[in-house]
């Protein structure tokens, strides 16, 4: 229908849907046309129905909630001054990409040969673009590799399973109330999600390349992971690396990152990973492996906190550290020996294949970090 | 179809506008602000499912209970949980009845896809008698995709296919509640077929009517001295904020220790395990609980 055949009283309601699309807001047109449904339903009698109207059918997420007020402001009270957005800085900061759609990775693509345009862009951030190693073997054995739960769901099998009343019952009916040897089923086991916490601050400068390299192959190999990366903000870096070129994956995800080789503030950008709800259930029954050195400087009672938050809700929870790699380390800070109690695993994180193998090995039991570590010193 | 028009008068009478459906609701000893009556009233009209999102204890599965009150309905809850599928939300067969009959009819032919073998799980139920149930689906958040994804294509057509049997439909709309604690994000295509209500935690006020409509015997200063103490702890960062029902009991436990001889401040203190109860939280706020509990008082 076009907009000239609609009451003239409509146009604004259509208009409202237009413009927070234009704002990525995702609505549907059969939002549009709930919503001004409900506004003649309840009326309307005040501009106040037409809010509640607007709330209850186009359905903003309570993230963005203070946005789409600010738009209901400016649209329907011509209160401009509401948008003006305000950020608070006091709290860390949490880039999710999860908006991000599939065009722009495309364009991202496009952008391939553009050196000077983007030179300004490539200013700020840095460049991964350098040639493999053993990533590639890693990659194909992370699916088989990695922990497993039993799932809820079954699968048939022909031996060590309970009876599948379903399919038996049809052989029975098909062969004439006969009983051939019953059919079996048995629960599956899916592997459990990866999450990785990768420390970008300065002191971790020589390692970050590496460890998005790490990321990257396992975002390609295993089905269910996250990749996050803190230092003084938290940035989700998921989407990037899953562009399956390396060379552009990684190009994507250190422009996203915007806290290179700064400082770290490692107790409050992981309790800002679980302060947002969707992150923390992801922790939940998740092997979390960090990578970091741990120098909290000052208090670490907020990382303690976090790491008790984190390894409550995790299968696994694991410190990777280049520190380790030197055999004189020893877990010896004030942070590092108030966490070694939550840590599942302790380990080196200085060489790339040790940290792949280490991957590896997350579905095999391991005695304790704090045991391991009681035995060295 | 006369059962639907039947269907349609008896929705339109019970909600008439979003006061009316306020009023009814606080008749069912359920207080609604007025935009979560107002969602309802539209869900209800516009035969849309309702999406109630909100963080652990505000009252979501409440409020389904509620309306199934309000519409003079019985609710059918569908408990979700990783792993869920369809022979425990659509239906199932009744196995072993199938075989026993099987025997039991010997030469005779016996249809074994017959009604009195299939197990009605709570989709089907509703699809039933959807002018005397409502079915509520808690906790939708905790499914995986792919259940998201079956109960898409229920709540779009109201239908069941079973393969033995053919397609069953819903001879009217169902009213049907939703609810997510927001641990992950739900898909976009759900939100949308969805009349949507975040619930907040309420304010104080409001909390201390629900609290005097909700305990057992308690006086009004007790509900608001609760009320506005526990709205200060939940502005505090705690692991698990106290929701409404613990506050309830809070209120509960704090008079039953002040008629067994404790003075009120300290029948609050000692009566804190029911409203919190996270080892970590308590050490966090037994500090300062003294001053709340006291503010609160005043």
């Amino acid at each position: 229908m076009s907009p000239a055949a609609l009451p003239r009283a409509a146009a604004p309601l259509l208009g409202f849907g237009r413009l927070l699309r234009r704002y990525g807001f995702p609505i549907a047109p059969e939002q549009v046309s709930s919503f001004m449904q409900a506004v003649t339903l309840l009326g309307p009698r005040s501009m106040a129905d037409i809010h509640e109207a607007a709330l209850a059918t186009l359905a903003p997420t309570p993230d963005r909630r203070d946005e789409f007020e600010a738009h209901f402001q400016s649209y329907f009270y011509g209160n401009a001054a509401a948008l003006a957005e305000g950020d608070a800085d006091e709290e860390t900061r949490i880039k999710d990409d999860s908006g991000a759609s599939d065009e722009e990775t495309e364009v991202a693509r496009r952008e391939e040969g553009g050196e000077l345009s983007s030179a300004s862009e490539q200013l700020g951030s840095r460049d991964f673009r350098r040639n493999g190693d053993g990533l590639d073997a890693f990659r194909r054995k992370l699916a088989a590799a990695l922990p497993a739960r039993r799932s809820f769901r079954t699968m048939r099998t022909r031996s060590r399973g309970s009876l599948d009343l379903r399919r038996s019952l049809r052989e029975i009916v098909s062969a004439d109330g006969d009983i051939p040897s019953p059919l079996l089923r048995r629960r599956q086991t899916v592997p459990r999600k990866l999450l990785m916490l990768i420390d970008v601050s300065g002191s971790m400068k020589l390692y970050t390349a590496d460890y998005l390299k790490l990321a990257h192959a396992v975002l390609q190999g295993a089905d269910r992971a996250e990749v996050f990366t803190f230092g003084t903000r938290l940035t989700r870096i998921t989407s990037g690396l899953r562009i399956r070129d390396r060379g552009q994956a990684l190009a994507r995800a250190a422009a996203q990152v915007d806290d290179w080789d700064g400082g770290t503030r490692m107790g409050l950008t992981l309790l800002a990973f679980l302060s947002v709800p969707r992150f923390s259930a992801f922790a939940r029954g998740a092997a979390v492996v960090i990578l970091s050195d741990a120098l909290e400087r000052g208090d670490h009672a907020e990382l303690e906190m976090a790491m008790r938050r984190l390894s409550a809700r995790a299968f696994r929870l694991s410190l990777a550290t280049p520190l380790a790699g030197d055999p004189r380390f020893r877990p010896a800070t004030a942070a590092l020996r108030a966490i070694l109690p939550l840590l599942d695993d302790l380990v080196d994180g200085s060489s790339l294949s040790g940290l792949a193998d280490f991957i590896l090995s997350l579905a095999r039991t391991a005695p304790v970090a704090e045991a391991i570590w009681k035995r060295v010193s | 179809m006369p059962k639907a028009t039947a269907q349609i008068t008896s929705t339109e009478t019970v909600a008439t506008s979003p006061e009316a459906v306020a009023s009814r609701l606080a008749a069912s000893r359920y207080l609604a602000d007025e935009s979560l009556a107002t969602a309802i009233f539209l869900a209800i009209r516009l035969g849309k499912p309702l999406l109630l999102e909100g963080a652990p204890g505000v009252g979501k599965t409440e409020a389904a209970k509620a309306i199934a009150e309000l519409l003079g309905r019985e609710l059918v809850r569908l408990q979700c949980y990783e792993g869920i599928d369809a022979a425990h939300a659509l239906y199932e067969w009744n196995y072993q009845r199938q075989l026993l009959a099987i025997r039991h009819a010997g030469e005779h032919e016996i249809d074994i896809y017959d009604d009195r073998f299939l197990i009605a799980r709570p989709l089907l139920q509703v699809l039933k008698a959807p002018e005397k149930r409502v079915l509520l689906v808690d906790e939708i958040d905790r499914s995986d995709h792919e259940f998201e994804a079956l109960l898409l294509e229920f709540l779009s057509d109201f239908q069941i296919s079973i393969p033995e049997r053919g397609t069953i439909s819903a001879r009217t709309q169902p009213v049907v509640i939703l609810t997510s604690n927001r641990t992950r994000e739900l898909a976009e295509a759900l939100r949308r077929r969805c009349v949507y209500h975040w619930i907040t935690y309420p304010d104080a006020e409001r909390e201390a009517e629900i609290i005097m409509l909700r305990a057992g015997d308690i006086a009004q200063a007790t509900a608001r001295a609760v009320a506005s103490a526990v709205r200060d702890i939940r502005a505090r960062p705690l692991a698990k904020p106290p929701g409404i029902a613990e506050a309830v009991e809070w209120a509960n436990a704090a008079t039953i220790l002040e008629k067994g001889g404790s003075p009120w401040p300290q029948a609050f203190r000692r009566a804190i395990g029911v409203l919190i109860k996270d080892e970590e939280d308590l050490s966090c706020i037994a500090p300062e609980l003294g001053r709340i509990v006291e503010e609160a008082l005043a």
